[in-house]
């Protein structure tokens, strides 16, 4: 990991080979015939890998639809597994195209790292993972306990606001993945592993005994995760946005894998409007009319992706919470495709 | 006439030419003189060319970020520390941690080294073929996977804090550590330093005049029972009038972990465990090499001479093997501080986890903060390579001598 952030610091530096600040990166991916799409190193429901190699989650859906809506065709993307502290360097220099991992809105990210957020794909917050036999109830009795982390994330700085808040001692001990700090914890080196909520419940499917690990009730922070892009290039930033929020509009407007060729056929105005049947929404953004049609034929509609990602669908099954629909209860939103 | 002109090439433009140009004369140093200029050419397209990159991505750039907030906390720090200090301080504590795992690593690893070179050159057996097989095991498995074999056998053996191994009620072992009673100091502390000052000094003295007397007379003058009576005799003697110099603090088991104390991580214990074994396998072949190449007829004199094998090896060939030695072991010395940086692998805050590990990703400063730890690890390079040369060029000389 240390190699490849050097490796990318000298590619920044030396700077030949790096298309900087051009408005060119959705040309320079049609060229390619792929996105490159820098994701996690295997967090299950987000983004990781199956026996046989292929990519999942809702994070990898995210680049799909990127993808679909480019090239109508889900599979041409190439996944980039990166560690939380190599992430943003990858992106800066160019190596990915999008970074599609898991990561947390926050203003130093969007201003100082030369990138920018496009959305949100899902709302999280972060918590504590502890072992049941301990019979701890609240984060509030975890004075004195020893943590593990992976390092380079939010996680850290709000580890240590929340227990200097509370007035509790605490260990951390961070490790350079989010695997070796899980084996850590599973070895008894910590009492608590921390990461985002989600992260938990992916990571707990991995221990040897899932059961008896308990994710507690505090949610000490707000993290939005999201895609990042490069400064620079508007027209990208602009196409990365609406791929999201078209799966956004598509649950809201029902349009799903199954019922798509019908929708297609409808007369409603804001099914015409979205689906391309009227207008040419999707040439503004620099692809095709039909781009929502490819997008929710490649990988279906949010609700959907969520459903088999994280969701009722999934092993980890967490439920919608904050991430379903503005009308149905929880916070995602998107603009009018209009 | 002319010939009176005729005035001999200046000395000092002679002396400069052959300075600049070596034997090549003045062509030579035109060469030079276009290879400094190509190397200063490349430097400057690097760095402009990075910083106009960064500026048009609008990437922050400079080193401003060295005084901001960290707001992380590090679980092994030499100096005080907490996540309200600066990345300045953040990069000194993981700097201190990198020197202290390197410094006690290359203690071990050269004791390690030198008593399985010695182990594998003895005439018994037994010994010889352990030290080869140690020797053959450690090396030829990659360092990253000892680290890891380490710090998990070391964790899966220990217990929980709650059931941890507990020696005299004070000294507790678990899977968080070793943990000690913490030295406090009490007013008898200073008077104790001071006699304990005084008796090492007395002791200098008594052995370099039993030396001295060993070379004037040849006299043997049997000092130890003096130096062992001055070094427990005056401290206790202080400690009689003055009280005590230190109290202990007894760690306790409270919550989760022990309060009070002073812990040995097992993160530092499995690095330098780590580090000090397999660096120790390499140092002991440099060793065994460096005494094999000491001339057999040099241990066969010494024999002769009616010395013990022990001290024919302590003053006729370990002297003369070092000279050898010396330069391979420097290698391993730094290649020891280098592979430190493993350290993130098991959690470690060495200077690449801390700074080049979580300050680089809040920050995001990438080539600011890896030219800064690339410096650091040159520097501390350069630095060991520094003393083992002087402490070569001692030894030559009193080899020489």
């Amino acid at each position: 990991m240390k190699r490849v952030s050097l490796i990318i610091a000298l590619a920044v530096a030396a700077g030949s080979s790096i298309p900087v600040a051009t408005a060119q990166t959705l040309k320079t991916v049609k060229d390619r015939g792929q996105l490159s799409c820098g994701v996690s190193q295997g967090l299950p429901g987000f983004s990781s890998p199956d026996d046989k190699g292929n990519w999942t989650g809702l994070d990898v859906d995210v680049c799909r639809a990127i993808a679909a809506a480019i090239f109508n065709d889900p599979t041409k993307v190439k996944f980039v597994p990166l560690s939380a502290k190599d992430r943003f360097t990858a992106l800066q220099s160019g190596e990915i195209d999008v970074l599609s991992r898991n990561t947390t809105w926050t203003l130093s990210r969007d201003t100082t790292l030369g990138a920018n957020f496009t959305g949100v794909t899902y709302y999280d917050g972060q918590g504590f993972l502890v072992k049941k036999s301990l019979k701890v109830n609240s984060a509030l009795e975890l004075n004195s306990a020893s943590v593990c982390v992976q390092t380079g994330t939010t996680t850290e700085q709000n580890l240590a606001d929340y227990f200097k808040g509370n007035n509790m001692k605490y260990e951390v001990i961070a490790f350079g993945t989010a695997d070796e700090a899980v084996k850590a914890y599973e070895s008894g080196r910590c009492d608590v592993f921390t990461t985002d909520v989600s992260g938990l419940y992916a990571e707990r499917l991995k221990l040897a005994n899932p059961a008896d690990h308990a994710v507690l009730p505090e949610v000490i922070s707000k993290e939005p995760l999201g895609p990042m892009v490069r400064h620079g290039d508007d027209q990208w930033f602009d196409l990365v946005k609406w791929v999201l929020f078209a799966m956004v509009d598509a649950e809201e407007l029902g349009i799903t894998q199954k019922n798509i060729d019908e929708m297609a056929k409808s007369d409603k105005p804001e099914l015409k409007r979205a689906l391309g049947t009227d207008g040419n929404l999707g040439e503004q953004l620099g692809v095709t009319k039909d781009w929502v049609i490819r997008i929710v034929k490649g990988v279906g509609n949010y609700g959907e992706s969520f459903d088999r990602n994280v969701g009722g669908g999934s092993k980890l099954g967490i439920a919608r919470g904050l991430n379903q629909l503005w009308n149905k209860g929880g916070i995602q939103y998107a603009p009018p495709i209009r | 006439m002319t010939s009176e002109l005729r005035k001999p090439p200046s000395q000092f433009l002679l002396t400069l030419q052959r300075a600049l140009g070596g034997r090549a004369g003045w062509g030579g140093f035109i060469l030079q003189l276009i290879f400094v200029a190509v190397l200063v050419w490349i430097s400057y397209e690097i760095v402009s060319n990075a910083s106009e990159n960064l500026k048009a991505q609008r990437i922050t750039a400079g080193f401003g970020f060295l005084a901001n907030t960290a707001g992380f906390d590090v679980n092994q720090s030499l100096i005080p520390y907490a996540g309200s200090d600066t990345y300045t301080r953040v990069f000194f504590v993981g700097l201190l941690n990198t020197l202290l795992v390197s410094a006690i690593g290359i203690f071990f690893a050269t004791v390690i080294g030198f008593v399985v070179a010695l182990g594998r050159l003895s005439p018994n057996w037994l010994l010889a073929r352990i030290s080869g097989g140690y020797v053959e095991l450690v090396r030829n498995l990659p360092l990253l996977f000892q680290i890891l074999f380490w710090y998990l056998a070391v964790l899966a053996a220990l217990p929980n804090p709650r059931q941890s191994v507990a020696l005299f009620g004070s000294f507790f072992l678990s899977n968080r550590g070793l943990i000690i009673p913490k030295p406090i100091g009490e007013p008898g502390l200073e008077p104790f330093l001071f006699a304990l000052a005084i008796a090492l000094v007395a002791c200098f003295a008594l052995w370099r005049y039993s030396l001295r007397q060993l070379f004037r007379r040849g006299e043997m003058i049997r000092i130890w029972p003096y130096v062992v009576g001055l070094l427990i005799g005056l401290p206790l003697a202080s400690v009689l009038i003055f009280g005590v110099p230190v109290a202990f603090e007894v760690p306790v088991l409270k919550g989760f972990n022990f309060a009070g104390g002073v812990r040995l991580i097992p993160e530092f214990v499995a690095l330098t465990l780590a580090l000090s074994t397999y660096t120790a396998a390499f140092i002991a072949e440099i060793v065994r090499a460096g005494i094999l190449a000491v001339h057999k007829g040099q241990m066969e004199a010494g024999s002769s001479l009616g010395l013990a094998r022990s001290a024919v090896l302590r003053l006729i060939v370990i002297p003369q093997a070092l000279r050898v030695i010396l330069p391979p072991l420097t290698n391993q010395y730094l290649n020891l501080t280098k592979n430190s940086s493993l350290a993130v692998a098991i959690g470690y805050p060495d200077l690449v986890s801390v700074f080049a590990g979580t300050t680089l990703s809040q920050t995001g400063q990438a080539i600011e903060i890896i030219g800064i730890t690339m410096g650091v690890y040159l520097l501390i390079s350069l630095v060991t390579s520094a003393i083992m040369s002087f402490y070569g060029w001692r030894l030559g000389r009193s080899l020489r001598a």
